[in-house]
């Protein structure tokens, strides 16, 4: 058994001497004796640290993940290749270990990463107000929600049907709770349907929620769907992709109110979905409605530069009840690794990147829809990602894949019934050209292995 | 910092080089043309963007992104650093916060590929490894919280309570129930009140009696059919364990009310009694404190929840699941469920540091870290009790504490002419973090102390000088602790200009 504590026999006999009872077991009296648990919990019995690594390292090793095979699955989380400066400094014992910066003056390290990780959310977005992270991208959707619901108090919110579906789930589960009702508005060829938000559109919309680029991967047509929520009064969410925003118009630009997103591709690693973090950024007039912790510049008693954790009239530990927000601890470490890999990126450097991922995903894109049996689900721009129908049993095609190597992306059936034929693929900069031109000579034999007509024959063949 | 420091005030400087940088940004070392990142090479055909994505859908102008080279990445981050007070450094009894050692193990473990590169949607059965570990750590949550179900899925303490909250929603609403109100006790943390606005309720605080526990007259008065709830925290954040907690159970229940355990404070209790047998139906775990997930400096933490078999068929989606045969998957088949809270399963590399805890220590190791938790915590009681800390610094309540206890600083600012806020800031001073101040709310002047239960007894002995010292040097001369600290990378900050004329982004 393990044990990270330090008190030997004699200490403990010491204190107890020194608070003047006899044994431990004293210490806790005050629990009823019909409480007291009165056995061992449980548990497996303690074990060594080489054992306990041995046991993790055979329950890793029976997982399937971005290192044993050719990934080509997004949907929300993407295998961004991670450079190695994020571990050097995201695993100092200085930015690992400390709490919250509730002491202003040990903590200048922290606080000036948020400080300059909310500076460079608030350039991606083109939105002067960012927090220093919330959870994660769904959840930032809901956080989002509940602002639009904090700022005008009108009970219906629009969600475009090409959010992501977790984050249209989140949004649901959350409103439900502070009384706001969520309305789907469709897709048509791939895209947020115009027509469809302006029949749904009134003066009791609170919210029009969006994805850019929507969950097919189509690049959305921000600036005219906001346009039209405008008329309404409504406040308008965009959940973004944040690499793409290296290329994409800023929604700060295009009138959006409130961007959020996911930050796992900032330097963050896929980690079976957590912990990464969300991002939050605003128009000025949410400044004081924010949730989550502010950084701000400020100078100390001898005139020097410093920051503080501010506006926090804002947050529960101060308002309570009236707080806008409930969230305490957020992502902190993420963030700065988002940060650090920013900066890696650099101005430049993250308009290469994008611009390499809009080439190699047009690549494989032509690539893959030349294959007879595919098709394209949409003929919307794309950035990183993008949507097929296969001619073919979707599974059994995903699985003949796996089974070579190579992940086929996310099954859209699992979310979208009307897309049960339907194949997300991912592109990102770990995906080669070789590896692209691989998945679609597997992929048009896979196919032709499990066409629709010959489903039966071809699940054989499959095999 | 060194433990033994130079008392007199003007201190010059700090032992750590570049603690007093001068706090240049990275976007101040910006230099156009420098840069870090190499793409890698364009192995498809160079295409214009504009015939790829139409034009008016394209960026003007990039980001302004610092341009900055990889040396000088790692050298500022390096210098940020130390200026950070860190929990590897040094003592930090933040009450509320359980700042015990974080094992080295778990960043190993946790960073494996098959963890660390492991998709959120790789198809469960390529994914056996981490469900079975996110299965097990359910199943030890569950023995440790006396509750049958878990739900791994929300990502920090107030995340769980928000979950806590919608359960106790869709419970009631199953039942054709409409309830408006939930109870908080008056030594709740913001996070309860907070939340309670958040699930749409509405907050009726509970006071507390004499002894530290809930005031069970106030309770049984204000406990009625619009009550949904009462959230609760035991031992309380006054480190008190509440005797009355089957009484208290009886009352919530006999109204038809759910019983919520903020598990902030389970560091108190692990192996020794358990929320479910005290009657609790929802429990929040911070795996971030009790759980050994490092802090980050304001997280990623996970805030899983435990429940009863009542609560049961509301939990989020998806559950981990064990099949007949053996195998394990995500069950997005719940009919009642209250949906998702977030994407995905969870922070799962938080899971994957918390199993490793549980694992390394076992049931037995999980009870002595309780055990000893205690035992610190009122040793350092009993030290500071003694003459010329009692006089000032007034335990809040006259009786053992559980994992923390709260001081008044009332007298010191009445006798001394310095407050909370002043020995707080002349802590730092020596190198130990203060502990949580002005919180909670019901005691003036509060210090929160949680030493936990991975310091050594010379840790609190040389804390409680510390303290002793402060106040004899405050007696002679209470403008020292006034105007401290002194040798912190920067002195005290001027918050309230920061929160006039916020500047929360460098102007580019
Ligand atoms: C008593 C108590 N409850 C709730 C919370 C909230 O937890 P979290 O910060 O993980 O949201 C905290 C800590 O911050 C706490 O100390």
């Amino acid at each position: 058994m393990s044990t990270y504590t330090s008190v030997t026999d004699a200490d403990r006999r010491a204190m107890l001497d020194a608070i003047g009872v006899d044994s431990v077991e004293a210490l806790f009296a005050d629990i009823p004796a019909a409480l007291r648990l009165g056995r061992g919990l449980d548990l497996p019995a303690g074990l060594s640290e080489q054992e306990v690594y041995a046991h993790l390292r055979d329950l890793a090793a029976r997982n399937v993940s971005a290192e044993d095979e050719v990934s080509f699955l997004g949907a929300g989380m993407y295998d961004s290749y991670v450079p190695a400066l994020i571990d050097s400094i995201i695993l100092r014992s200085e930015f690992l270990t400390p709490y919250t910066p509730y002491q202003p003056e040990i903590s200048q390290g922290g606080l000036q990463v948020m400080f300059e990780y909310q500076t460079a959310i608030s350039e991606l977005t083109g939105l002067p107000v960012s927090n220093a992270s919330v959870y994660e991208g769904p959840s930032a959707v809901g956080a989002a929600g509940y602002l639009a619901k904090l700022t005008n108090g009108r009970p219906r919110v629009l969600a475009s049907r090409g959010v992501h579906p977790h984050s249209r789930e989140t949004l649901e589960t959350l409103s439900h709770g502070y009384g706001q009702t969520v309305e789907e508005i469709p897709l048509t060829d791939g895209v947020t349907d115009l027509e469809a938000l302006k029949a749904a559109l009134a003066d009791d919309v609170s919210a029009v929620v969006l994805q850019q680029p929507n969950f097919l991967g189509s690049v959305e047509d921000v600036a005219a769907l906001t346009a039209v929520a405008k008329e309404h009064g409504a406040l308008v969410i965009c959940a973004c992709d944040p690499i793409p925003l290296g290329i994409l118009q800023p929604p700060g630009e295009q009138g959006v109110d409130i961007a959020v997103g996911e930050g796992q591709t900032l330097g963050n690693r896929l980690d079976f979905g957590g912990p990464s973090f969300g991002f939050f950024a605003a128009a000025q007039e949410h400044i004081r409605r924010m949730p989550g912790r502010i950084a701000g510049e400020t100078t100390d008693v001898d005139g020097r530069r410093g920051f503080v954790l501010t506006l926090q009239t804002r947050e529960q530990h101060i308002r309570r009840e009236k707080a806008t927000s409930n969230i305490c601890t957020a992502q902190a470490l993420n963030a700065l690794a988002g940060v650090i890999y920013l900066s890696w990126l650099g101005r430049e450097g993250l308009v290469e990147l994008g611009e390499l991922l809009v080439r190699r995903t047009a690549y494989a894109r032509e690539r893959l829809t030349a294959i007879d049996g595919v098709t394209a689900l949409h003929d919307a721009p794309v950035v990183r990602e993008f949507a097929l129908r296969l001619d073919a049993d979707v599974e059994a095609v995903v699985e003949q894949l796996a089974a070579q190597g190579i992940n086929a992306g996310y099954r859209l059936g699992r979310s979208y019934d009307e897309y049960a034929d339907g194949l997300l693929v991912a592109i990102t900069e770990q995906r080669s050209k070789a590896e692209i031109d691989r998945f679609a000579d597997a992929l048009a034999g896979a196919v032709a292995a499990h066409r629709r007509a010959t489903v039966g024959a071809g699940a054989e063949a499959g095999r | 910092m060194s433990a033994t420091f130079d008392k007199i005030a003007d201190a010059p400087q700090t032992g750590i080089p570049f603690q007093r940088d001068d706090a240049t940004t990275i976007y101040e070392r910006s230099v156009p043309g420098r840069r870090a990142f190499a793409a890698p090479p364009l192995d498809v055909p160079e295409r214009p963007l504009a015939e790829l994505i139409p034009q008016r859908f394209l960026r003007t102008t990039p980001a302004a992104l610092p341009e900055v080279s990889e040396p000088e990445i790692v050298r500022h981050y390096n210098r940020l650093s130390k200026r950070n007070f860190d929990l590897d450094t040094g003592f930090y009894p933040l009450g509320s916060c359980t700042m015990k050692h974080n094992p080295k193990l778990h960043e190993r473990v946790a960073g494996l590929p098959g963890n660390a590169r492991l998709h959120p949607l790789q198809d469960p059965k390529r994914a056996q490894g981490a469900l079975e570990l996110m299965h097990g750590l359910q199943e030890a949550l569950a023995e440790v919280a006396g509750l049958p179900h878990v739900s791994l899925q929300p990502s920090a303490g107030s995340h769980g309570e928000l979950a806590g909250l919608l359960l106790t929603r869709a419970y009631h609403e199953d039942r054709g129930e409409k309830r408006t109100k939930v109870l908080t006790p008056d030594t709740a943390h913001g996070t309860n009140p907070a939340t309670v606005t958040m699930a749409g309720y509405e907050v009726v605080k509970v006071g507390t009696a004499p002894d530290g526990g809930v005031d069970v007259d106030d309770l049984r008065a204000k406990a009625d059919e619009s009550v949904a709830c009462l959230m609760l925290t035991n031992p309380n954040t006054l480190g008190v364990f509440d005797r009355n907690i089957e009484e208290i159970a009886q009352i919530v229940h006999g109204v038809g009310a759910t019983l919520y355990y903020d598990g902030a404070n389970l560091n108190a209790i692990m192996g020794i009694t358990r929320p479910g047998d005290m009657g609790f139906d929802i429990v929040h775990f911070n795996l971030h404190k009790s759980f050994t997930q490092p802090h980050g400096g304001g997280g990623p933490g996970a805030g899983p929840i435990a429940v009863s078999e009542r609560i049961e068929p509301f939990l989020p989606k998806p559950q981990v699941v064990k099949r007949g045969d053996g195998t394990f998957d995500l069950d997005e088949d719940r009919p009642k469920s209250i949906g998702k809270l977030r994407g995905f399963q969870g922070n799962y590399g938080v899971f994957v540091r918390s199993y490793a805890y549980i694992r390394s220590l076992g049931g037995a190791g999980l009870r002595d870290a309780s055990e000893t938790a205690v035992l610190n915590a009122n040793y350092l009681l009993a030290l500071l009790r003694r003459a010329g800390v009692a006089e000032y610094l007034p335990a809040a309540f006259d009786r053992v504490c559980m994992h923390e206890f709260v001081l008044s600083g009332a007298p010191m600012k009445r006798e001394l002419g310095i407050r909370t806020l002043d020995l707080a800031k002349r802590l730092l001073d020596h190198g130990v973090h203060p502990p949580t101040v002005y919180f909670p709310l019901l005691v003036d002047e509060a210090l929160l102390l949680e030493p936990t239960e991975t310091e050594t007894k010379e840790t609190l002995d040389h804390f409680a000088a510390v303290v002793a010292e402060i106040l004899r040097e405050a007696k002679e001369d209470p403008e020292i602790a006034r105007n401290a600290p002194y040798t912190t990378p920067v002195r005290r900050l001027d918050e309230a200009g920061a929160a006039k004329r916020p500047v929360i982004r460098q102007p580019l």
